[in-house]
């Protein structure tokens, strides 16, 4: 360990080495046991604090930045509610592979485990949903910590660390500032070599008459589109996504068969059970997405992931490669060879016209579909979009058409209600100049609707599409086709004006109810570059359509036009 | 099938929270856990004792060596490791039975640690299934308390373990 003679206090450590860690931005609540940090925080001049309502806010809002930079997000938060608020948040970035620094505050270390006011056992209870967490005992342990819970949420497989400061360890003094005794298993924080055989991993690629690359949220974590977009277009194969992967190849690329899994296209899921080859790379063969074992069933499998855990888990697999899909991508490439694919291609564009993305526009109302492509067509296609969980979510996934990484912000793997609002704000500091829209429900919206306060205390130009249909829109869906139309607890007897609540925090708003209105609405809605809510009614009976009913698998799937047949 | 792993942990605290806290997670049962600190004191080493096809320990494998406290994991196999538990057994005696008890103690290689009218207490140590044995010889004396480490294991050193 290497030590200056200068003794500074454990706070004033904490903001220093965040300041030599490069980050610029935090989120937090300060509180109690926080406040010997805050203190310090007060003088720094690199570290800007974005002060929120709720401390998911806070996490939410660190997980929409780091999603949109693909750099590390913190949030604060002070001991016991303060820390607890953070665990959503936590769950969240880990199931999604988020990497996140939470600093929590925690009572003097004299009273850890007498129940002392405002104490929570915060490392006990964050143990199963983060990568890494440690309780910090003595100021001179800071540093190590710190350097060790940075490495592990940006390196290998991302996600969340927590590390939990006493308030006298914050207030302490210490004059250790750097350690070298890392004792991790260098996975953790490294980019691990690629393991496996390229070679023969492309070879099972080059001998498949129909390919189908299957991309997940891994290609985002890796920086792999350029990559992925190399391979694709080599070997000639069409390219479907996950939920999380949707952006790490462009949406509008002729190879593109869109999103796959519950809500997915026809035509992917479709081309799933055609394929004899499904190269997935950094996904997880999520229950959404894979059902069964007989997922792909006419296909050679072959996998890349960064976690060997994911192997084999939930689907066996023919070939594995273990690394960063980057790299991984990189090494099968020169053993790629260019196949005459047409006759596969040629299929999945006659899959595309006969099973469309499809809703009906003909009434008066106001189809959520139809304005989302009204959006993307203005923004053409250039905004980063955040959604909250439920329909919306599906349609903003299957209606806008993502070209560009990190610019897809949902929660994928927990499904958060509350999560967009928040993740717009975080991603509109990391991205100022970009257009970014908070894609929400009236049920999502409400779960983290005080972090209005944080959009207009900082001027922030977030854009907020609220789709009202005065229900649980996926959960009515569920309720009409799976529960004979009883709708237990789903629709909303009350809601707020939605205007009037968004104008309260000086943010312009508008709502539109008909057909007639749209344009008028999209227009106000992305005029100038200032904040902005639309509230769309939309009718409370559509529904978000392909769809796999829970526990089926592709073979089952629903389209538009099966709905009548569904019904009876 | 049983399995033991022989697993290598950073020495503080919390480490045995988030190892138990993953078996009870993905819901695999742990049937012994011994833990001890090796020659370098911030390493712990953990055996691991636990029932469960080929399928669920590789799961088990690649779940603990995602924690960043994990060093190493190895699936110990039987025959190229020793493995070995330690027990505690307080039973019940009478002058009738006395020397039939201690004939049994002599010849299992048992350490007597108390000898009172009516008990013997005494200390045994071997592999999983002789522990089990002496327990089972000694069941009819009548047992008053059992106190069972759970299992420890070590590779041989000229074998290739995995």
């Amino acid at each position: 360990m290497t030590s200056t003679t200068e003794a500074i206090t454990g706070g004033r450590l904490m903001v220093e080495l965040l300041e030599e860690a490069g980050v610029e931005i935090v989120f937090g609540y300060p509180g109690g046991a926080i406040l010997p940090f805050y203190d310090e925080l007060y003088h720094s001049k690199k570290i800007k604090h974005i002060l929120v309502r709720h401390e998911q806010g806070a996490i939410h809002m660190a997980e929409g930045y780091a999603r949109s930079t693909g750099k590390l997000g913190v949030c604060i938060a002070t001991s016991g509610p303060g820390a607890t608020n953070l665990i959503t948040g936590l769950t969240d970035a880990k199931m999604d592979s988020v990497p996140i620094l939470a600093i929590t505050g925690q009572v003097a270390t004299d009273a850890i485990g007498t129940d002392a006011f405002q104490e929570a056992d915060i490392f006990g209870i964050t143990i199963p949903i983060t990568k890494y967490n440690a309780l910090i005992k003595k100021a001179d342990d800071l540093a190590r910590h710190f350097e060790e819970a940075i490495k592990i949420a940006m390196g290998g497989r991302p996600g969340p660390v927590l590390l939990d400061f006493p308030k006298d360890v914050q207030l302490g003094k210490t004059t250790v500032r750097k350690a070298s005794s890392l004792k991790i298993a260098p996975h953790h924080y490294e980019r691990p070599k690629v393991k496996g055989d390229p070679q023969e991993f492309a070879e099972a690629l080059n001998v498949a008459k129909r390919p189908l690359l299957y991309v997940g949220g891994g290609a985002i974590n890796s920086f792999a589109s350029a990559e992925i977009k190399a391979l694709a277009e080599k070997a000639n194969a069409p390219v479907t996504t996950t939920l999380m992967g949707l952006g790490a190849f462009p949406g509008t690329h002729p190879l593109s068969v869109g999103m796959l899994g519950m809500h997915g296209t026809a035509y992917a899921n479709k081309a799933v059970l055609e394929c004899d080859y499904i190269l997935n790379l950094g996904a997880r063969f999520d229950d959404r997405v894979a059902k069964y074992q007989d997922f792909a069933p006419n296909a050679v499998r072959a996998h890349v992931d960064i976690d060997a855990a994911e192997f084999n888990k939930r689907i066996n697999v023919d070939h594995i490669l273990h690394g960063d899909l980057k790299d991984a991508i990189r090494e099968i490439l020169p053993f790629v060879k260019g196949g005459d694919r047409s006759e596969w291609i040629s299929n999945i564009q006659s899959l595309k016209k006969n099973h469309p993305l499809d809703f009906d526009n003909s009434g008066e109302t106001i189809k959520p579909q139809d304005f989302l492509q009204k959006v993307y067509t203005k923004t053409k296609g250039e905004a980063i979009v955040s959604t909250d969980v439920g329909q919306h979510q599906m349609w903003a996934a299957q209606y806008y058409l993502f070209d560009k990484p990190n610019t897809w912000l949902t929660s994928g793997g927990l499904g958060t209600m509350g999560y967009g609002l928040p993740a717009a704000i975080g991603a509109k500091f990391g991205n100022p100049d970009k257009t970014v829209i908070c894609v929400t429900g009236d049920g999502s919206f409400q779960m983290c609707i005080q972090e209005l306060a944080t959009i207009a205390q900082s001027k922030l130009g977030v854009k907020i599409l609220l789709f009202n249909n005065n229900f649980l829109g996926m959960v009515r869906q569920w309720q009409e086709l799976f529960y004979e139309e009883r709708f237990s607890e789903s629709q909303w007897t009350y809601n707020p004006n939605f205007v009037k609540l968004a104008e309260a925090y000086d943010i312009p708003a508008m709502r539109i109810e008909k057909k007639s209105e749209i344009q008028k609405g999209v227009e106000f809605f992305l005029k100038d570059s200032g904040s902005a809510l639309i509230e769309v009614m939309i009718p409370a009976e559509e529904k978000v359509f392909p769809m796999i009913p829970a526990g089926k698998s592709q073979q089952d799937l629903i389209e538009f036009k099966d709905l009548g047949k569904l019904k009876k | 099938m049983k399995h033991t792993l022989s697993i290598l942990v950073n020495n503080h605290p919390g480490v045995m929270s988030h190892v138990s806290g993953l078996f009870t997670r993905r819901g695999y049962n742990i049937d012994s856990i011994a833990v001890g600190v090796t020659d370098d004191p911030e390493v712990s080493s953990m055996t691991i004792v636990l029932n469960g096809d080929d399928f669920v320990v590789g799961q088990v494998k690649n779940q603990l060596l995602k924690l960043p406290d994990v060093l190493r994991v190895q699936d110990m196999a039987y025959a190229s490791s020793v493995q070995r538990e330690l027990v505690l057994v307080s039973f019940s005696i009478t002058e009738k039975n006395r020397s039939e008890a201690l004939t049994i103690c002599n010849g299992f290689d048992v350490k007597i640690l108390e000898m009172t009218e009516d008990s013997l207490l005494i200390e045994f140590s071997g592999n999983s299934r002789q522990v089990t044995n002496i327990i089972t010889v000694l069941k009819p004396f009548g047992i008053r308390e059992i106190s069972r480490t759970g299992q420890i294991a070590i590779a041989y050193r000229n074998q290739n373990v995995v």
